[in-house]
């Protein structure tokens, strides 16, 4: 126990962890007065219509992104699926192929290693404030996510019937319409309706950033300290994540 | 021909399904999507001219040729791993905080064994979703009013949503633990405490060293973002840099994350290699 204490000591010293802070009677104040704003919720009908409107534009930025994220993953998924090589048939791919597909991959490793908070930052630099920042940082971050998977799930398969076309001399794109999407569709298309429900969750955070929706206004209201609209928001946002959690949940089932 | 076949020897061939049918589920599936992306694309006013125009193009040109840069003098480097490993620290104690929680937190979410009341199950549970359900990012925010500015914000945000995730994974994983020993002790009488010290924890303490240390992984990654709102570490000095203007240490602090977002991913990737074999 002892020695334990002592090895977290530098880690609670670096994070600066002081629990008592929390008690002090000049932040207790704050807090008290904050939390004591968040009942009851802010019900009015003026705001209630402004939450709605940015709830949706919250799916909305998330839909989108996705949309982007998906045409931007199918290709890069394509051209770097092992399976799909006419010249790997061999047992060895050319060298050109071979390097195609690894800038392919390392495309979507950069894409999706830098969250997609940063580009969120990144982009309301260069756009602007406003829903824009948020769909591209989500195009990008999730359309490496995507592309990666979707090439993971295709080569991981059984494909002799893909390898069959191939060496019969259909084309890449007809035996992966014939051979390779049918035997995968339903499990690519429930990752994908996966990410839609973690895409709506980080849209949601996006906001705070700048990107839109409804983390925007949380932010706002955190600010200026209205428990009410906070307490509001962040119900709201929980019904959120869970009518996504479930929506995406009953899909899964209903597409196996 | 003697014996007659019970099928036809030119069998029909059945006609292609129709394109569209009621009862086609993916048929609905796809309707639906198509009218979601299309009413979110219509109702967003994306300034995609904007984006692919000559001005903004200069912009992006200027942005990046000003990360081109990047701050290397010691001094500034020295900050930067600092913040790097206030940003471990973060995630260190953030994760060790939220596997005390969410144990405790588990026990009375889970159902033991078959007769167990259980009476506070779904009780926990809401409470589990709910702690879930809040990203780290908004905890850190709500947070920052009370504990104020910096890396202490940020470790207890972390907390409470892992703890969250970490309880939920915990309880079902105590749940479907092997019954036998439990049952043995319970039919001598031993306390509940006991049965769980002794039964069920030697049980599913591997799983559950898996899932924390899975969460650390997350969390570093999440840390090192989480400063944005100004919760401390590599985030903060983004934020702070990036507000300023001052590109060449903003693209230092970039570079810097990415490598510890490398590094973990690397190191996750060894062990786990290390582990199967």
């Amino acid at each position: 126990m002892i020695a334990a204490l002592v090895l977290s000591w530098p880690m609670l010293q670096l994070t600066e962890f002081t629990p008592w802070v929390i008690f002090e009677p000049s932040s207790l104040k704050y807090t008290t007065r904050f939390l004591a704003g968040f009942f009851p919720p802010k019900t009015d009908s003026e705001f209630l219509a402004m939450l709605l409107r940015e709830t949706w534009r919250t799916v909305a930025i998330a839909t989108s992104g996705i949309a982007l994220a998906f045409v931007l993953a199918v290709p890069l998924a394509l051209i770097s699926v092992r399976v799909l090589s006419i010249s790997g048939l061999t047992g060895r791919m050319n060298a050109l192929p071979a390097v195609v597909r690894f800038t392919a991959r390392a495309v979507m490793i950069v894409l999706r290693s830098i969250p997609e908070l940063i580009w969120a930052l990144v982009f309301v630099r260069v756009v602007g404030l406003g829903p824009t920042a948020g769909v591209l940082a989500i195009a990008l971050t999730y359309g490496g996510m995507l592309g990666k998977v979707y090439a993971e799930i295709l080569e991981s398969g059984d494909n002799h019937s893909t390898k069959a076309l191939l060496q019969n001399g259909a084309g890449r794109l007809q035996s992966f319409f014939y051979g390779l999407l049918p035997q995968n569709a339903a499990e690519l298309t429930s990752y994908t309706v996966y990410r839609w429900e973690c895409a709506i969750r980080s849209s949601a955070v996006l906001g705070f950033v700048g990107a839109g929706g409804i983390g925007q206004q949380m932010e706002v209201s955190m600010k200026m300290f209205n428990g009410s609209e906070v307490s509001a928001m962040l119900i709201v946002f929980m019904a959120l994540v869970w009518l996504a959690d479930y929506v995406s949940a009953w899909l899964r089932r209903a597409l196996a | 021909m003697s014996t007659p076949s019970r099928t036809a020897a030119n069998e029909s061939f059945r006609l292609p399904p129709p394109l569209f049918d009621a009862r086609c589920k993916a048929c609905w599936f796809v309707f639906g999507l198509l009218c979601l992306t299309v009413a979110s694309f219509w109702s967003l006013d994306l300034q995609f001219a904007k984006i692919f125009s000559v001005e903004s193009a200069q912009r992006m040109a200027k942005f990046c040729a000003e990360l081109l840069h990047p701050n290397f003098d010691a001094a500034f480097l020295r900050k930067l791993m600092i913040a790097a490993f206030e940003t471990l620290a973060m995630s260190g104690l953030g994760t060790l905080i939220a596997a005390f929680i969410g144990l405790l937190l588990a026990l009375p979410a889970s159902k033991a064994y078959a007769g167990d009341p259980a009476r506070w199950r779904g009780v926990t549970r809401l409470l589990l979703n709910a702690l879930r359900s809040l990203p780290e990012l908004v905890w850190a925010s709500l947070l920052l009013i009370a504990a104020g500015l910096g890396p202490f914000a940020g470790t207890l945000a972390l907390a409470f949503h892992t703890s969250g995730v970490l309880g939920r994974l915990f309880a079902e994983a105590i749940e479907n633990a092997p019954q036998g020993a439990a049952f043995a002790l319970r039919a001598r009488g031993v306390g509940e405490g006991r049965i769980f010290l002794y039964a069920t924890l030697p049980q599913v303490l591997p799983q559950l060293m898996s899932y924390t240390l899975y969460r650390w992984e997350n969390n570093i990654r999440a840390a090192a973002v989480l400063g944005v709102v100004g919760a401390g570490g590599l985030g903060q000095m983004l934020a702070f840099h990036l507000g300023l203007f001052q590109m060449g240490e903003t693209s230092s602090v970039l570079i810097a994350m990415i490598i510890l977002v490398a590094i973990v991913d690397v190191a996750s990737y060894v062990s786990r290699r290390l582990m199967q074999r």
